[in-house]
């Protein structure tokens, strides 16, 4: 975590990175960076690489050519065994949750924890904080198969930030979800933003996400999510937006240029 | 290679005609390259299993399931195998009034060829399968991916303890087999020869020497690292959801099976020449 303090690089760097398999090329040169402390909204249709760029990015999968750098270090230099230490310092979120089915939720959660011999103690303090958070307590003896699709979103969240990472990759996390169900879980993003400053890159094919994270922020003192002043403004959070397209990032700003914006293809998005 | 292939979105695309020795070549080629990957899976178990993380309950359940939950069917199996050996060779004895040595004969098929080959055959049933198709649904539902991403190698929590337990356990279930497997042999040799017990057992007991019983408990080690290393890595390579498991599933008993019988034999000749 000492790597993230140093503000002024950012903390991850993608640069003209590409992948492809059997069928063709995926992404073609992915360029971008994300600050500390900032949230990346990735946009793009279904199909066009958001998962891939995340898997990435957390070094689970690994680029043709290009450089991609997190936290300050090179993931291309590094074997799989330092891979797995440095995972350590990211949360995932994947889009499906991939809990592990034959484990009950305090297991799920706990499940990094007991990886590294925290006591148990400390395992069942945190654990509960943790689904507290995403407010899933109850759910704690059951197992994934037992729950709802929301209901296993939010234990997926709780599961990746029980080891408080400072950097959290979230996979399409309101996809198929209600309407509802989705503004909790963007709340949790934003609280999880504002309390504890996590670097966020978010992959989504909702726009009203991206704005909403945009536009608001989790006041501390109200407890609540309130109207943010200005993206950006008296150095609070950041929201950055990426829309991929054919491989590419076909635009790149914030949520202004993107609501004002001419462009035939990103207007499809805004409806 | 030469099916219709599947294209990104699912349709069904025409291949485009290829010369017949370009895709005997990409055969072979994927054959050898899933050969060396295997090795290299089954290499990094054994490497595992000397540096740290350990994952000893995970080893520990493995032992149960592999184990334990192979003990019903292995006694079972093991008293028809000893059974049907003395039914069938009852008359041949008899014929050549030599029904004393049947215990010999028995104890020394047993011991050598069909407990190992049986229980390992049973097992590959059993578990190879079992082992793929645990595997292969976390690979399909990414939960080997989100181990990964906690920073677990699953190597270590997922190979390394079936790896173990398999080697550990399977000599033990060839014991249980071949003792069950004579005592079913002692069942029939009374029933149809009227064998008395000292005149089975004493046979039985000392035909074998030293070298059959290391010949035929070194085996299933081999058989063992054979049956968990193929389930894990056809397991961790499935690819296309519920049916590439099915088929992980099928070819890692198919594969498991074929290697057991072949191994059987070069490692007959191998341990013939070492300890004749
Ligand atoms: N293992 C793989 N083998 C072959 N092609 C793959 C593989 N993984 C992804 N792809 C291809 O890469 C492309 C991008 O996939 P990806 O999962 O990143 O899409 P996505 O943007 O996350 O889509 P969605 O919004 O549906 O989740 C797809 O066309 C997919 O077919
Ligand atoms: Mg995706």
């Amino acid at each position: 975590m000492t790597i993230a303090a140093d503000t002024a690089r950012p903390a991850i760097i993608f640069d003209n990175v590409r992948l492809g398999f059997e069928e063709g090329d995926v992404l073609r040169g992915i360029s971008f960076s994300v600050a500390p402390r900032e949230t990346a909204v990735l946009l793009g249709e279904t199909g066009t690489g958001k998962t891939l760029v995340l898997k990435l990015a957390a070094g689970l999968i690994r680029p043709d050519s290009g450089r991609i750098e997190v936290l300050g270090r090179d993931l291309g230099a590094m074997t799989e065994r330092d891979l797995l230490d440095f995972r350590r310092e990211i949360g995932f979120v994947f889009q499906e949750g991939a809990l592990f089915d034959s484990l009950t939720v305090e297991e799920n959660v706990a499940f990094r924890l007991r990886e590294e011999h925290v006591d148990e103690d400390e395992i069942a303090a945190r654990v509960h904080e943790s689904l507290e958070f995403v407010e899933m307590a109850e759910a704690i003896a059951k197992l994934p198969g037992e729950l709802s699709g929301g209901m296993r979103r939010r234990v997926s969240i709780a599961r990746a930030l029980v080891s408080r990472p400072s950097i959290v990759l979230y996979d399409s996390p309101t996809a198929g979800l209600d309407p509802v169900t989705s503004q909790k879980i963007i709340t949790l993003i934003l609280r999880l933003r504002d309390l504890q400053g996590v670097t966020a890159l978010m992959a989504t094919h909702r726009l009203q996400d991206a704005f909403a994270l945009a536009n608001f922020r989790f006041d501390p003192k109200l407890c609540r999510v309130v109207r943010a002043a200005e993206n950006g403004a008296r150095g609070g959070p950041k929201t950055g937006f990426f829309v991929l397209r054919e491989g590419r990032i076909y635009f790149e700003g914030d949520q202004h240029q993107i609501r004002d914006t001419q462009d035939a293809y990103l207007a499809r998005f805004l409806e | 290679m030469a099916t219709l292939t599947p294209n990104r979105t699912g349709q069904q695309v025409e291949p485009e005609s290829r010369p017949l020795k370009s895709v005997v070549n990409d055969a072979i080629k994927s054959a050898l390259l899933s050969v060396q990957d295997n090795s290299v899976l089954a290499w990094k178990s054994i490497v595992d299993v000397f540096s740290p993380p350990f994952y000893f309950r995970d080893l520990l359940d493995q032992m149960d399931v592999i184990g334990v939950g192979s003990l019903p069917i292995i006694v079972l199996t093991g008293f028809f195998i000893g059974a049907i050996l003395v039914l069938q060779t009852a008359a041949q004895f008899a014929r050549f009034g030599t029904t004393a040595l049947t215990g010999d004969a028995v104890s020394l098929a047993l011991i050598k060829e069909l407990g190992p080959t049986i229980t390992a055959l049973l097992v590959a049933g059993r578990s190879a399968s079992g082992i793929a198709s645990e595997l292969g649904s976390m690979v399909v539902t990414e939960q080997v991916d989100a181990m990964r991403a906690m920073g677990t190698d699953p190597g270590r929590k997922l190979v390394t303890p079936r790896m173990v337990a398999t080697v550990l356990v399977l000599p033990l279930l060839v014991g249980v087999a071949d003792f069950v497997g004579l005592i079913g042999a002692y069942f029939v040799a009374h029933m149809t020869l009227g064998l008395s017990g000292p005149e089975f057992w004493n046979h039985a007991i000392n035909a074998p020497g030293t070298n059959d019983l290391i010949q035929g408990l070194s085996k299933p080690l081999v058989f063992g690292f054979i049956i968990a290393t193929v389930g894990c890595f056809k397991g961790l390579k499935v690819r296309g959801g519920t049916q590439g498991v099915g088929r992980a599933t099928t070819s890692a008993v198919v594969i498991a099976s074929v290697s057991i019988l072949v191994t059987g034999f070069f490692l007959d000749k191998l341990l013939l020449w070492f300890v004749p």
